[in-house]
């Protein structure tokens, strides 16, 4: 582990700690969000036949960095009769609450942050500090729009958050653990041994548990999507009804802030998905590292294959973004507690019965 | 119950099919015309900004007249004899000065109506169309060949030549007077003398 490595460099657990804290941000997170943003602009031009950026650097490249500088230079507008304090302190508690969600998820089979056995509860848990920033922010405001996105984003953060727990619950009734780092030592191996696939384990149990697992996949990675306020559920931040939601009102690197926290939540919820159902950082073909016998590799090798799970799923994300329209918030509702909820139950029920016979 | 689990279907396979027209649609060549560095070809008729080929111009003022929004202002001035200002490459023979040949292309309404009259073709229509200003007066474009300098010239020798014509013919009126009278009272015969009757036309 990588902790223990930085531990014998500086000799202090202070320092290995923080280090070992700050790293998904500067390493991962922040370019992360620089290459999202890009990729986002140019698969949406290319998904209507435009070509997106095309002026800085080559083809677009350094467009993202060139709007970072922007907004840098930006005054930092605030609006009259606003609550200052909370206004400043919600982009914070938005980023904290998406930041804090790395902390249990396993990049490689050597870095993790914190090797906690509540894992993905706490990652639920933390979510839901996000809400909290947002109604925060919407309501310090001072503004209706704002605080109608922020009503409407908690609303329906914490409807979504009870399909996703029952999926979550499914889950650790099969693995028998909520550790994502021994859920993905346990998908270890070759794709078939992926959850999504039924697991590793053969037999009858097997060959039921994959329609349930297509279902329950399904099921999380939509709810996932409405807990990150991305389309079609992206009520909350309804351009053509609401201006912005509830960052209408902030400007500069507050709104960077906001920006920075929602690519992070991407990120966070492919990592889940692809932890839950596909194995995490587990490559489906085996390693090179073992076929070369070079022990070194394989953590490297296991960071590719996370990052190329949890890419993906953004990408999934972002192809859903532009094929389907926005829901409007009664039949967001309505298909959260009237379909995915039922149906979770119904997995969770099948499932309990397959496990315990 | 059926009904429930038709329209999830329902609802899945749709949203299959939109996924399936956005994918192959990121695989179709954009549209998108790079437009300052890739410029869209212009119609074959297009009309755009005037251009006056000054070599050809023999300073008729048809255009001028054609203009309907009186955005051409040409000034001539004749020759004196001896000047050779040369052919058009149509063969028409120059024989006016253009001193002035301002078209305003901010007043412009880019009918192409100055462009048909023109005997010599050399107004006519060009392919440029960005050319905006920051100063309404740059709208006005000049396309005399010669200098100040060379204008005031022509503009004094003309002058001179006239005076000097006015002149000579009034010598000759005079002289003719004189040799009027002188016949009056030698004879009563008639006889013009025609020699100075078209002093103002152009001898080059």
């Amino acid at each position: 582990m990588i902790y223990d490595w930085l531990y014998s460099l500086t000799g202090s657990e202070m320092i290995a700690i923080g280090i070992q804290s700050l790293l998904p941000l500067y390493l991962f997170i922040l370019p992360f969000a620089l290459v999202a943003v890009l990729l986002e602009r140019k698969v949406a031009a290319h998904m209507q036949d435009r070509l997106g950026p095309m002026r800085v650097g080559y083809h677009g490249l350094l467009q993202t960095i060139a709007d970072i500088l922007k907004l840098l230079q930006k005054e930092d507008t605030v609006a009259a009769d606003i609550d200052k304090k909370f206004f400043d302190l919600s982009p914070l508690l938005v980023f904290a609450g998406s930041y804090a969600a790395f902390a249990a998820i396993p990049f490689s089979g050597a870095f993790m942050g914190s090797n906690i056995d509540l894992g993905i509860i706490y990652i639920v848990a933390v979510t839901g500090l996000v809400v909290a920033g947002i109604l925060m922010g919407g309501w310090a405001s001072n503004n209706k729009y704002s605080l109608l996105g922020a009503m409407r984003a908690a609303a329906q953060i914490i409807s979504f958050e009870i399909p996703t727990l029952l999926i979550v619950v499914t889950v650790i009734m099969i693995t028998g653990t909520m550790n994502l780092y021994t859920m993905s030592e346990w998908q270890t191996g070759y794709f078939w041994n992926w959850l999504i696939l039924g697991g590793p384990d053969f037999g009858i149990a097997k060959i039921l548990f994959i329609p349930l697992m297509l279902m329950a996949f399904l099921i999380i990675f939509l709810s996932t999507l409405a807990e990150v306020n991305r389309t079609p559920f992206d009520i909350p931040e309804a351009e053509s009804e609401i201006v912005a939601g509830y960052h209408t009102e902030y400007s500069g690197m507050k709104f960077a802030m906001f920006f920075l926290a929602e690519y992070a939540n991407m990120f966070a919820v492919s990592a889940i998905v692809s932890a839950l159902f596909f194995g995490g950082y587990q490559s489906p073909f085996g390693y090179l590292g073992n076929l070369l016998e070079i022990g070194w590799l394989i953590p490297i090798e296991q960071f590719f294959w996370f990052t190329a799970k949890g890419v993906f799923f953004v990408l999934v994300q972002m192809w859903l973004r532009w094929t389907l329209p926005r829901f409007r918030v009664d039949q967001l509702m309505s298909f959260c507690w009237k379909y995915l909820i039922p149906i979770s139950f119904v997995i969770l029920l099948l499932v309990g019965l397959i496990t315990v016979l | 119950m059926k009904n429930y689990i038709l329209k999830f279907w329902q609802v899945f396979f749709t949203i299959m099919i939109g996924m399936k027209v956005t994918f192959r649609h990121l695989f179709i060549p954009a549209v998108t015309i790079q437009y300052p560095t890739v410029k869209p070809e212009m119609p074959e008729r297009e009309r755009n900004r005037l251009y006056v080929n000054m070599d050809d111009c023999i300073g008729c003022l048809q255009c001028e007249r054609a203009c309907p929004v009186n955005c051409i202002e040409i000034e001539i001035v004749k020759t004196i004899p001896g000047e050779d200002l040369g052919k058009t490459t149509n063969g028409k023979k120059k024989a006016l000065w253009v001193t002035k040949f301002d078209i305003d292309m901010a007043k412009c309404c880019y009918c192409e109506l100055c462009v048909f009259p023109c005997p010599t073709d050399c107004i006519y229509m060009t392919d440029v169309y960005e050319f905006s200003e920051f100063e309404r007066d740059n709208f006005i474009y000049d396309f005399v060949t010669l200098t100040p300098d060379e204008k005031e010239e022509k503009k004094k020798n003309r002058e001179e030549f006239m005076i000097k014509k006015e002149a000579e013919k009034a010598a000759a009126a005079k002289k003719k007077a004189e040799e009027e009278a002188a016949k009056k009272k030698g004879s009563e015969t008639e006889s013009e003398n025609k020699t100075d009757d078209k002093p103002e036309e152009n001898k080059e």
